[in-house]
């Protein structure tokens, strides 16, 4: 314990850490990327050594101290890294969406003023490129991937490796300054700025010091027991503060290995061949998985299915108290041990959960069902809170206290308290220290007292200490009979159907709600095969009337288990409309964290809106769409408003009996 | 024209060298029927040459001359200055000549890699026994082109369907995997018969930046025919317009665009 608050004094930055990994753990593998079909691998030894060069090759380049420094691309040991190399050069790395648009670049390079952009290939250096007229501050680019890059104006523009080169051989010379500048560092300068993604308006950069990283990964590691023999698989975006904390922050606190998939589109096979023993996935990769696993079991022989079945519905039965510790009968227990080794066991090695002890879900509500499913074979599945101005954690799951509907006890060293309106303040070390250049937004987060806002309402169950999230506090509002509109707890119950993608309920100030729907094409699209429903596209799909009958039964489904709800009761959906297009990012009706734009979707489909509210039975409209590559095209359609059954709230029938 | 002997340096960038393949009055008999009458043009090292032409030009025929593949009864192929003799297509191969086809012709019951394997043969030294027996020479000389084999799946970004047997595959994937099949040959010259036929805009344009990036990244020679008119005017240093087995036209993209000859074959001529 001594001997940890001692480390935890020196180790106050990620250069430190670095260093301390190198000595503790120089052959231990700290990276691995799969590359030409093989996975590389760099022990800490060789990451010192690959990040030092960096530093010094940054600082070659003209880096000063306090520039920013964005790093865009998929993740990528090299692009990992560079943030640490940035700062250990005196720098601020921000990592970016490598999905962003040009025009999302600009604001943020321009906000921050990088200096520099690290970029992983020739796709993210052009959309930099057509920009960099607006960002006078910008000075150098550095890329990963050279393909394509080979004849650019190379002034501005260096490769990687021969930025790392450069250091390297002028090491004598720069080494004195990047030693002055990691001495310089305290546990409050700063470790990383992050953009949120943003909801409404434009995105805001969290700054986040060294102190707020690093003792938020000493502690969640030390809340989940995280070894330096952990293996995870970074995949999600690095622009992302989980993906930092996870794969920068408890990686280097703990000395544990960072995978990189080989391609985004291989991430599911890289999976399996690592079999990672932390990971985090946010709900969507969960379903896609399971109805993955149920499509794919609807070809498999009778007798397979069969068995598959039969044992699921055993681990429904003790699969969740095997894994939290209740007590469960001698004959159950055989019973599952006997589907592990038939079932389980195969199942969770071909999905790459093997090996799994600890995994997270976060940032959306999971359904509850997906959620039994993946515990009840034995996966260690739990549930955090938490957002960028907290370091991630808020409140996570203690082992063996896990539910579908909570998000867990507070954090270790997070304090928490619920406002009157219902609202979640927090307070912790890894509260951030500041929005950068906007106070105004600081100040009216975050209070004198370090106490921070969250944005979502909820409440803290009395009788097991746990928070639960009803919503987001600014969309929670009044129906026009005074009754609790909360359009989330509508739309998860609705989300919880593999068919149904995105919903969004509209209801604020009105007599009744209404919602829009999108299907799962991957779900729909596989169910019109296997009923030889024909259909030329995704438009298509969502107006063929079987689609809209099994919707308007989910609908009707949802409105009953609405309607059982005291507080809620009110917010049933009367009518209803498959969308046309998907709800997507790049027309800004989503966050690049798949987050649904509420105010967006209200002005952009009004039309809609206004057509299920005055009750005609279809309308025609037209949408503009923006492809990826920023070209703006039109979609028209023809679209029918569906009716839904209505239940009667459980109150009224209590008062009627 | 610019003198056959010099290279030159493209506004983009690329050198473009001397004459590698040459076609000399060219005449290509069926029986009866002439596929290919009188025709001359050259493939200079390092550009992309299109040949282009209505249906039943002779374009395929034509790069079946350049392949080897048809013996023109007329005219003669020079191939780095050399005249050449008639060849079988494993020597073709040898020569540094690979080819992509118009209807895809791969081996549907393999996986992708190794059908890119494939085109890897003519590397291989060792025999079937020595193969089958997995020892010594045979596993290094895997190792070795299988290492080859994988940059161009990177190159390419198939590295997704790695195992994926190519009759799953669909039609964009399988011209994609029929590409680095030929790559995998490490061709000095890329001969593609309609690469981009059948694609949609989406698929059209990442062949198209394939194409660029290979003739850039390996300095690959390549003589692609292709229906589409805006990709051939936007990828190629130069074109062959051919009409009824004639040739038409010869040069730039711009000068194709402005010549009264190819405009009439492609527009129709009014009879007024």
């Amino acid at each position: 314990m001594e001997k940890a608050q001692r480390e935890a004094g020196q180790d106050i930055s990620l250069a430190a850490l670095l260093r301390r990994n190198a000595r503790k753990f120089a052959d231990r593998p700290a990276y691995r990327e799969k590359e030409f079909g093989i996975w590389q691998c760099w022990t800490w030894a060789e990451v010192e050594v690959e990040i030092t060069n960096l530093a010094l090759g940054l600082i070659d380049l003209g880096l000063n101290e306090g520039d920013f420094v964005a790093i865009i691309g998929r993740n990528r040991p090299a692009l990992y890294w560079s943030m640490v190399a940035v700062q250990m050069a005196g720098g601020v790395p921000v990592p970016l969406y490598q999905d962003a648009v040009a025009e999302e670049m600009e604001y943020v390079l321009g906000h921050c003023g990088a200096r520099f952009v690290i970029a992983g290939d020739q796709e993210q250096i052009d959309k930099v490129v057509d920009v960099q007229e607006q960002l006078p501050k910008l000075k150098q680019m550095i890329y990963l991937d050279p393909r394509g890059l080979r004849k650019y104006d190379h002034t501005q523009l260096h490769a990687y490796t021969t930025v790392q080169a450069n250091g390297a051989e002028r090491r004598d010379k720069l080494a004195p300054i990047m030693e002055k500048r990691i001495a310089a560092m305290t546990a409050d300068s700063t470790c990383i700025m992050l953009y949120t993604s943003g909801t409404t308006g434009k995105p805001k950069g969290v700054v986040l010091s060294n102190r707020n990283v690093i003792e938020t990964a000493r502690n969640s590691a030390k809340f989940d027991h995280l070894r330096s023999d952990e293996n995870i698989l970074s995949y999600l975006p690095m622009a992302w503060v989980g993906d930092f904390i996870f794969s920068v922050g408890q990686a280097y606190w703990c000395g544990f290995c960072t995978n990189c998939p080989e391609s985004p589109d291989t991430m599911m096979t890289d999976l399996r061949e690592i079999g990672p023993t932390y990971f985090f996935a946010p709900p969507r990769v969960f379903e896609g998985q399971l109805t993955n696993v149920m499509i794919r079991m609807e070809d498999a022989s009778p007798l397979k299915r069969a068995m598959f079945h039969h044992f699921l519905n055993h681990a429904q039965k003790v699969g969740g108290d095997l894994l939290d510790g209740r007590p469960v009968g001698l004959w159950d227990r055989c019973k599952y041990a006997l589907g592990n080794v038939l079932v389980y066991g195969p199942l969770k090695d071909t999905l790459g959960y093997g090996r799994i002890r600890v995994g997270y879900t976060a940032g959306e509500a999971i359904g509850p069902e997906i959620f039994a499913f993946f515990r009840s074979l034995g996966i260690n599945l739990k549930q955090l809170y938490g957002q960028t101005e907290a370091t991630v954690f808020i409140t996570q799951q203690p082992d063996g206290q896990v539910r579908a509907d909570t998000v867990g006890v507070p954090s270790p060293e997070v304090e928490i308290r619920i406002a009157d309106n219902g609202e979640i303040f927090y307070r912790s070390p890894g509260v951030f220290v500041e929005y950068l250049d906007n106070p105004a937004s600081t100040a009216s987060t975050k209070d004198a007292d370090g106490w921070v806002a969250t944005g979502d309402a909820g409440f803290i169950e009395e009788s097991s200490g746990h928070l639960r999230i009803i919503d987001r506090a600014k969309d929670v509002g009044k129906m026009a009979d005074g009754s609790m509109f909360a359009p989330k707890f509508v739309e998860n119950k609705l989300k919880f159907y593999p068919d149904l993608l995105e919903a969004v309920l509209f209801g604020d100030q009105r007599d009744r709600c209404v919602a829009f729907l999108n299907i799962d094409l991957t779900a729909v699209g596989n169910w019109a095969e296997r009923n030889n429903i024909a259909y030329a596209s995704y438009q298509e799909l969502t107006a063929h009337p079987k689609v809209l009958e099994t919707l308007a039964s989910h609908v009707a489904e949802v409105n009953k288990s609405v309607a059982e709800d005291d507080m809620l009761s009110g917010c049933q959906i009367h009518r209803f409309v498959v969308l046309h297009k998907e709800l997507d990012a790049d027309d800004g009706e989503m966050t690049r964290t798949r987050k649904v734009r509420r105010r967006v979707v209200e002005e952009k489909y009004a039309d809609i809106i206004a057509a299920l509210y005055d009750g005609s039975e279809t309308i025609s409209t037209a949408t503009e769409v923006t492809y990826e590559d920023g070209r703006k095209g039109e979609i028209r359609a023809t679209l029918t408003l569906m009716d839904a059954e209505i239940a009667t709230p459980k109150k009224m029938r209590v008062a009627a009996e | 024209m610019t003198d056959v002997t010099d290279s030159y340096v493209t506004p983009d960038g690329r050198t473009i060298g001397g004459v590698v393949m040459e076609m000399n009055n060219i005449t290509l008999r069926f029986g009866g029927v002439v596929a290919i009458k009188d025709i001359s043009f050259n493939i200079r090292e390092g550009e992309i040459r299109s040949i282009i032409g209505p249906n039943g030009a002779g374009k395929s025929s034509m790069l079946n001359v350049i392949s080897g593949f048809y013996v023109p009864q007329e005219g003669e192929v020079l191939f780095h200055g050399k005249k050449r003799p008639p060849m079988r297509p494993y020597e073709v191969a040898r020569q540094g000549i690979a080819r992509t086809f118009q209807n895809i012709a791969l081996f549907e019951g393999m996986s992708v890699l190794d059908n890119v394997m494939t085109g890897r043969l003519n590397y291989m030294k060792t025999n079937i026994f020595q193969q089958a027996l997995w020892k010594g020479r045979a596993e290094a000389e895997e190792v070795e082109n299988r290492a080859v084999v994988e940059r161009i799946i990177d190159f390419l970004e198939i590295q997704h369907i790695r195992k994926t047997p190519v009759a799953r595959l669909p039609y964009g994937l399988k011209k994609r995997v029929e590409l680095a099949r030929a790559l995998a040959a490490e061709p000095k010259l890329l001969l593609l018969d309609e690469p981009m036929a059948g694609m949609n805009v989406e698929e059209k344009e990442d062949m198209s930046r394939f194409i660029l990036d290979v003739n850039d990244e390996f300095g690959t020679t390549i003589a692609l025919i292709e229906h589409d008119m805006g990709v051939v005017m936007d990828l190629s240093d130069r074109v062959v317009v051919m009409d009824y087995g004639r040739k038409i036209g010869d040069g730039t993209p711009a000068e194709i665009l402005s010549n009264q000859a190819v405009i009439d074959a492609y527009l129709g001529v009014s009879h007024d």
